[in-house]
């Protein structure tokens, strides 16, 4: 129990719906969501597949555990093969679309094909159908999630949708759910697109069964309980929510900053939670509120407002009310990565991300590493077609708009940092790993953070071992940020033990206070089968290495294991970790080490069939 | 005096855990559609709003019944449903003003909110609430 135990197969090509039982010992192995989407990505999709094709597979999972009362038990992931990587993208989402999806009585919708015009999906509980979804093409998530609802006639439908950029094939396209929350990373919604494929929508009355009811409620009873008197869970991320970091990031010397040329941005203060809680001269603030996920006790969420009188929104009302606001990464990559210091300017570019359905880190990191080659003169302003000087806001919201709408220079935005920088002669400027682009954490100042990246299996990114929790907040333990020593090791715990969470379907965030025994507990009375640590930590280990695994298949090869060279031979000119670059070759020895690979980074067959793989 | 549901709808940030106390506690299944207590989500004005049955001291849906399913518990106070009694006419969910009965269409009957019938622990929502947004407190007489 826990899990639905069916499948929804969709075929685009063919327009048919069909329903299958969920493959229970591949449950059993992979727990669900991120794990047993991943097993079914290795099984079905040919690793060679075009991801733009209609051969690419496109899968929708989620966990065990979401749409139960276990804290922040609303996530669902994505799982495809990326067009910005080619290597396996699995992005990640909260909101309420997935715990609907649940309550539907599905586990997994797996896409296939390529639908000859546009539709969406329409499921309530048993009974699944393709629309059409003509009148939605063209249009934003902010039109077409309210449109959808209507149209069905129901306030109660949860919709996740793509926005023009899904449409148009830039790269790190999202899927937006509920408005503003989103599977971002990777370009899952380029995929979506590619298929014809607008949006899903979702009505589930049947409900969530675990296993073990009363064991079940003293668990989540007992891990709500931790939550509440965590501080970083109780107090900093609901007052300040993910913003919380970046004072902290900027003190520690990691906030990558034009381009990642310095390490501290001296506008830090003017893009971060105070700044955002602040009320200005005219009365305005920009944080409204916090708000929740579904099932989440944490409420981290920033609910935000533009000033109305600023001259983003000055004359557009539809862009004066209240809507997601700026997390972290977000508030940095279209602040700090850019030189951007106006809170109202990046507040309303983070809301036309959502609208237009584009990753903000992938898409501030581009136009960081735009702005560089238009200092350098590699990028002109007849090519631009205005000028694009590090720290113009109007610059930054111009290229949001014509990356979402695919215009101009906005075509090239949308390819990414890599092939950005390789089409105009400097590939040296893109700050990214395996094609992915950078999230908010300079490796100069975050030895650990670096050894993440380098080995992340979807490229750059802050959510696959978030070595900052031990190196700047001493979660699970404390760190030297600046030291290479034990790093390995302890990125594979976190390695590990996040792909549980994401596979469980619950938050990251639980992490800051949640152990093994935690988890362990919620999962297992939820779950029949052996659930022990021992074995979640094997599970763990094993969806790792079989992401490894798809992505040697996929081509994707360990010398992609680096950092780019900037932050391998340019020191750190600033903070706590000037003079500093980042020692990846004393660390990733040890890490293949640990991980049981060849000194070259492939699992070895001993370790492959430990796992079962 | 008998105790009530108070909703602040400023502090509810819209999780739902109270919907998947209710029906956890009360079914054995976490299922919004089956919670007593409901949190309408005006996602497009981003409000929050929770909503139960009040237990209003003239309880109409109780006068309108045909069979008499819903009765009043003397000792908490709360208009009682039985699932045994109720024929799922929706009778009661035309005479409540607030929309707080709500009918099921799996199990043909409709739900209302029992107060968790006078558990030690008081309503499961309440207990569940992480801001407090739901209080059980004394009701105004009258």
């Amino acid at each position: 129990m826990s899990w639905a135990k069916r499948i929804l197969r969709v075929n685009l090509t063919e327009g048919t719906c069909t329903e299958e039982p969920t493959n229970m010992e591949w449950a059993h192995k992979y727990l669900g969501q991120r794990g047993l989407g991943t097993k079914y990505l290795a099984e079905e999709n040919d690793p060679k597949v075009d991801p733009l094709s209609p051969g690419n597979k496109l899968i929708i999972a989620t966990g065990p555990l979401t749409g139960t009362n276990a804290s922040t038990a609303g996530r669902w992931s994505v799982i495809t093969k990326s067009p910005l990587t080619g290597a396996v993208a699995c992005s990640n989402s909260g909101g309420f679309f997935g715990g609907e999806l649940k309550n539907a009585g599905w586990d997994m919708i797996i896409f296939e094909g390529k639908s000859p015009s546009p539709v969406f999906l329409s499921i309530n509980n048993d009974e699944a159908k393709l629309l059409p979804a003509d009148k939605y093409w063209g249009q934003t998530t902010w039109v077409t999630e309210p449109g959808i609802k209507e149209q069905l006639g129901d306030p109660e439908i949860k919709v996740a949708s793509i926005g023009k950029a899904g449409e148009n094939g830039v790269l790190y396209a999202a899927v937006v759910n509920d408005l503003d929350r989103a599977a971002g990373r990777s370009g899952v919604g380029a995929v979506m697109g590619s298929k014809n494929l607008k949006a899903m929508a979702i009505r589930g009355s049947k409900g969530v069964q675990v296993n073990d009811p009363r064991a079940f409620m003293k668990a989540t009873d007992d891990g709500k309980k931790v939550l509440s008197e965590n501080d970083v869970t109780s107090a900093a991320l609901p007052t300040y929510g993910t913003q919380v970091l970046m004072n902290v990031i900027q003190e520690s010397g990691a906030l990558p900053t034009r381009n990642a040329r310095d390490v501290q941005f001296e506008g830090a203060a003017k893009i971060g939670a105070e700044a955002m809680a602040e009320e200005g001269p005219d009365g305005h603030k920009n944080l409204v509120k916090n708000a929740a996920c579904f099932a989440c006790t944490i409420q981290c969420q920033r609910v935000s407002k533009v000033n109305p009188n600023h001259w983003t929104v000055k004359d557009k009302p539809r862009y004066q009310k209240e809507s997601g606001g700026l997390e972290y990464e977000n508030a940095w990559s279209l602040g700090a990565a850019t030189g951007v210091s106006d809170l109202d300017a990046i507040t309303f570019t983070n809301f036309l991300c959502n609208e237009h359905g584009m990753d903000p880190i992938s898409f501030g990191s581009t136009v960081a590493a735009a702005m560089e080659l238009f200092e350098t003169g590699a990028l002109t302003e007849g090519q631009v077609g205005f000028s694009l000087k590090w720290g113009d806001a109007e610059a930054l919201v111009k290229i949001a708009e014509m990356t979402g709408n695919g215009e101009g220079i906005g075509k090239d935005i949308g390819m990414g940092s890599k092939r950005l920088c390789e089409k105009y002669g400097k590939p040296e400027f893109s700050m990214t790993v395996k094609g992915q682009e950078f999230p908010a954490y300079d490796p100069r100042g975050l030895q650990g953070m670096g050894l993440a990246y380098a080995t992340s299996n979807r490229g750059a990114c802050h959510l696959r071992g978030y070595m900052t929790s031990p190196e700047v907040f001493g979660v699970p333990e404390k760190l030297d940020p600046h030291v290479t020593d034990g790093k390995a090791a302890m990125l594979k715990r976190l390695q590990d033990m996040t792909s549980i969470v994401d596979s469980a379907g619950i938050c990251h965030f639980t992490m800051f206070a949640w152990g093994w025994d935690e988890i362990q507990s919620q999962v297992q009375a939820a779950c029949e089968g052996d659930f022990s640590v021992e074995n979640l930590m094997q599970i763990g280990e094993r969806i790792w290495n079989l992401e490894r695994k798809v992505n040697l298949d996929m081509g994707i090869t360990p010398d992609q294991d680096t950092l780019p060279q900037r932050i391998l031979k340019e020191a750190a000119k600033t903070g706590p970790a000037e003079g500093k670059v980042n020692e990846l070759g004393q660390m990733l020895p040890a890490y293949y080490e640990a991980r049981g690979w060849s000194a070259d980074g492939v699992p070895t067959s001993e370790t492959m069939s430990r796992l079962g793989l | 005096m008998s105790k009530g549901l108070n909703f602040i709808i400023e502090k509810c940030t819209g999780c739902h855990q109270c919907e998947l106390a209710c029906s956890g506690m009360n079914d054995g299944i976490f299922n919004q559609d089956l919670s007593r207590i409901r949190i309408f989500l005006l996602t497009e004005q981003s409000k929050n709003v929770p909503y139960a049955c009040i237990q209003c001291e003239e309880a109409w849906c109780m006068h309108a019944c045909p069979v008499e399913a819903i009765v009043l518990n003397p000792e908490t106070g709360a208009k009682v449903l039985s699932a045994e009694v109720c024929v799922g006419c929706k009778v009661c969910t035309i005479a409540c003003p607030y929309g707080t009965v709500v009918y099921h269409p799996a199990s043909g009957k409709v739900v209302k909110c029992d107060l968790c019938d006078g558990d030690e622990a008081g309503p499961a929502c309440v207990a569940s609430c992480p801001t407090s947004a739901i209080e059980f407190i004394e009701l105004p007489a009258g």
